[in-house]
């Protein structure tokens, strides 16, 4: 016991002195990794700049570089920290990638936007300023494209009714209901480009699509699915909607599933019939789960893009365009990168005003609620 | 007294039948009710195969039950290369899909791979340990890797077309993967910290007390525990990758075009054929009508992952 001391205390010493060792490589590594970051970046931004002949064909190798910068970074927490570096380790790769790929580009992004940048045009790149930004305000079409957003987002609460109908279907006691949520969950399976054609282009052909048809039948003499404005894009929301019902429908069935029995019979005791029990108990149990899928499915619903690309490319003069089809055609018709970018980012500043908004009233309201 | 119980007899055997037929009334409703809705979601799946097996007078005349109403033919699987006879031929059409398939595949298992070890690594993370990065706890950084998925691809597409261009990752299979990845990097993150919170924390303390460190215990004791919530966050992801068509036809141009893009832009030509587009929609929709079928079970436990609490 009295000699074991000393020897404790030495390898303690030792143990100090072996992660102060440790801490300088992690140190001295990082550095290097950084500096040699530096340095490439540095050379490829002259090269591009042409102040400088010698430099890489493209900007690859910046990408490995940050990559290696990256696996040193995460050394460093190790050598440095211990325990704590390696439980670092576990959220870094994921931190690090949405950096590269997600910060780095939307800021980027902000920078194109400020520049009048036509890539059919011979001159490149031209600083502008808040040019776009102000010339938006002027766009008509841009401001339609948003009212029809306007009109997507409130149809939202149609899907949401439709799912939750079928969501208490699924919920009652029925047979066969594995059956049923499969063949109800295909329609999400399937990809919006091939959905654009089985039902856009050919399930309502004005010609002899079979939905055209029965609309002859039932005394539609004209049954033209994306010709008027109102009717083409109830059309796509109705494609929309086919496909997106399954994800509302899913989540609601899960609340339904997980709600307490005892609550329902309670207000069967007390005389409830089934509107009544829906209406004072259903409902405002599900109201939690409800404000999630619908603020998910706005999100979903504010990247609407490829149906309309692939139906009717905004048309009928516009009356279906998005946002995001109008920008797509912005920059495939026009090659106009600067004015594009800038009308997206004004979007995504659209967007996030808008959710946040969303966020804190539906936050108010559950707490006033519940 | 006789006349008494059998006057109360009736009114209650009556009141018993109109509960009866109100309760038939509601089954027939119900039933009802689902079997519209079945239609509605089979139909036009049934139209787009039944057409890819039609010919022309068929398709324009609306013929719907093979066999009863049109003789079934392989036209539009022969106009992909894909029909019995032409199998084993050569096939420019055939060659164009496989290679677009193939594209489809690549990117879609890549990057829900590749967000799959990203994701559970983050998620397992932010279940156990507390962080603290400047102001940012756990909470925020969660609310950080969540907050992508309000990011329209518009947002993105652009800057990275210009990126990738200076990259040279313009039309790769490599770039498609890394934006696929972030694209479902949040919904992994979601479903498995989801997983991960379901896994008791007395495991990972059992596994310090037996010498584990902490990679030793997430890699041999917690990963094992948490294969179902990895297989629906992996389905999920290989789904709507799959699906992915805006940064695919912005990015790609000739050799990691995918499938969808295959797709659309067959319909951009006029006079659209009819049998050839059925099949090809066929093609591309099967795999997951597939998946959707078999492992149904995964995809909902993945939607709903952290949906009932």
């Amino acid at each position: 016991m009295h000699q074991s001391l000393p020897i404790a205390d030495d390898r303690h010493r030792k143990n100090a002195r072996q992660r102060a060792r440790q801490a300088n490589l992690g140190r001295v590594l990082f550095l290097i990794a950084s500096l040699a970051f530096v340095v490439v970046l540095l050379i490829q931004v002259l090269h591009a700049s042409g102040a400088i002949a010698t430099g890489f064909s493209d900007w690859r190798p910046v990408l490995y570089v940050y990559l290696v910068w990256g696996i040193t970074f995460g050394l460093r927490q190790v050598l440095l920290h211990g325990e704590r570096g390696w439980r670092a380790l576990f959220l870094l790769p994921a931190v690090l990638f949405t950096v590269a790929v997600v910060i780095f580009p939307t800021l980027f992004g902000f920078y194109i936007a400020s520049l009048d940048w036509n890539l059919s045009s011979l001159d490149g790149p031209r600083f502008y300023g808040l040019g776009n930004i102000i010339g938006l305000f002027h766009d008509t079409y841009y401001w339609n494209a948003l009212r029809n957003m306007v009109f997507y987002t409130l149809a939202v609460l149609g899907e949401y009714a439709v799912a939750f109908g079928l969501a208490l279907l699924l919920n009652a006691d029925i047979r066969g209901r594995k059956f049923f949520r499969i063949v109800f969950l295909l329609p999400m399976m399937l990809s919006p480009v091939a959905v654009s054609w089985m039902i856009g282009k050919s399930l309502l052909e004005y010609r002899f699509g079979p939905a055209a048809t029965l609309a002859r039948n039932l005394g539609w003499d004209n049954p033209a699915f994306f010709a008027s404005p109102w009717i083409a894009r109830l059309s796509i929301e109705a494609m929309d909607a086919w496909v997106s019902i399954p994800f509302i429908m899913i989540i609601l069935l899960a609340g339904l599933q997980a709600m307490p029995k005892e609550v329902l019979e309670a207000a069967k005791v007390d005389g409830a019939n089934g509107w009544q029990s829906f209406w004072h108990v259903t409902f405002p149990l599900m109201l939690p789960v409800s404000i999630t899928v619908l603020i998910i499915r706005i999100i979903f619903k504010l990247k609407l893009a490829d149906i309309v690309i692939n139906v009717t490319a905004g048309g009928p003069g516009g009356a279906t365009d998005t946002v995001s089809s109008f920008i797509y055609r912005v920059y495939r018709d026009r090659s106009n990168v600067g004015y594009g970018t800038g009308l997206a980012m004004f979007y995504l500043l659209l967007i996030i005003v808008l959710l946040s908004l969303l966020m804190r009233l539906s936050h108010r309201w559950t707490q006033k609620v519940t | 007294m006789t006349i008494l119980t059998a006057s109360a007899a009736t009114p209650a055997k009556r009141h018993h039948a109109a509960l009866r037929a109100k309760r038939i009334v509601g089954r027939v409703l119900i039933y009802g009710a689902l079997i519209v809705w079945a239609f509605i979601c089979l139909f036009p799946i049934y139209w787009t195969v039944t057409t890819s097996f039609k010919s022309a007078v068929d398709v324009t005349q609306g013929h719907l039950i093979p066999w009863l109403d049109f003789q079934p033919d392989w036209k539009g699987w022969r106009s992909l290369g894909l029909s019995p006879d032409t199998i084993l031929g050569t096939s420019n059409p055939r060659e164009e899909f496989m290679s677009r398939f193939g594209n489809s595949i690549v990117t879609s298992v890549g990057a829900s791979l590749l967000a799959l070890v990203l994701g559970s690594l983050a998620a397992y993370g932010l279940s156990r340990f507390r962080y603290k990065f400047a102001w940012m706890r756990n909470d925020d950084i969660l609310f950080f890797f969540m907050s992508q998925l309000i990011l329209p691809p518009v947002v993105l597409a652009l800057p990275f077309l210009v990126l990738y261009k200076a990259l040279a990752l313009l039309d790769t299979r490599f770039g498609l993967i890394l934006l696929y990845t972030l694209t479902v990097l949040p919904i992994v993150i979601w479903i498995m910290r989801d997983q991960f919170n379901a896994i008791p924390v007395e495991l990972d303390e059992a596994a310090f007390v037996d010498g584990l460190s902490v990679w030793g215990a997430f890699i041999r004791i917690i990963l094992p525990l948490a294969v179902p919530g990895m297989v629906a966050a992996f389905i999920l992801s290989l789904v709507l990758c799959w699906n992915e068509y805006f940064f695919a036809a912005l990015l790609t141009s000739t050799d990691a075009k995918t499938l969808p893009v295959m797709v659309a832009s067959q319909t951009g030509s006029q006079g659209i054929n009819w049998w050839s587009m059925a099949a090809l929609s066929t093609a591309a929709i099967a795999p997951l009508v597939v998946a959707g079928i078999f492992l149904e079970r995964y995809i909902v436990s993945g939607l709903t992952a952290g949906a009932g609490k």
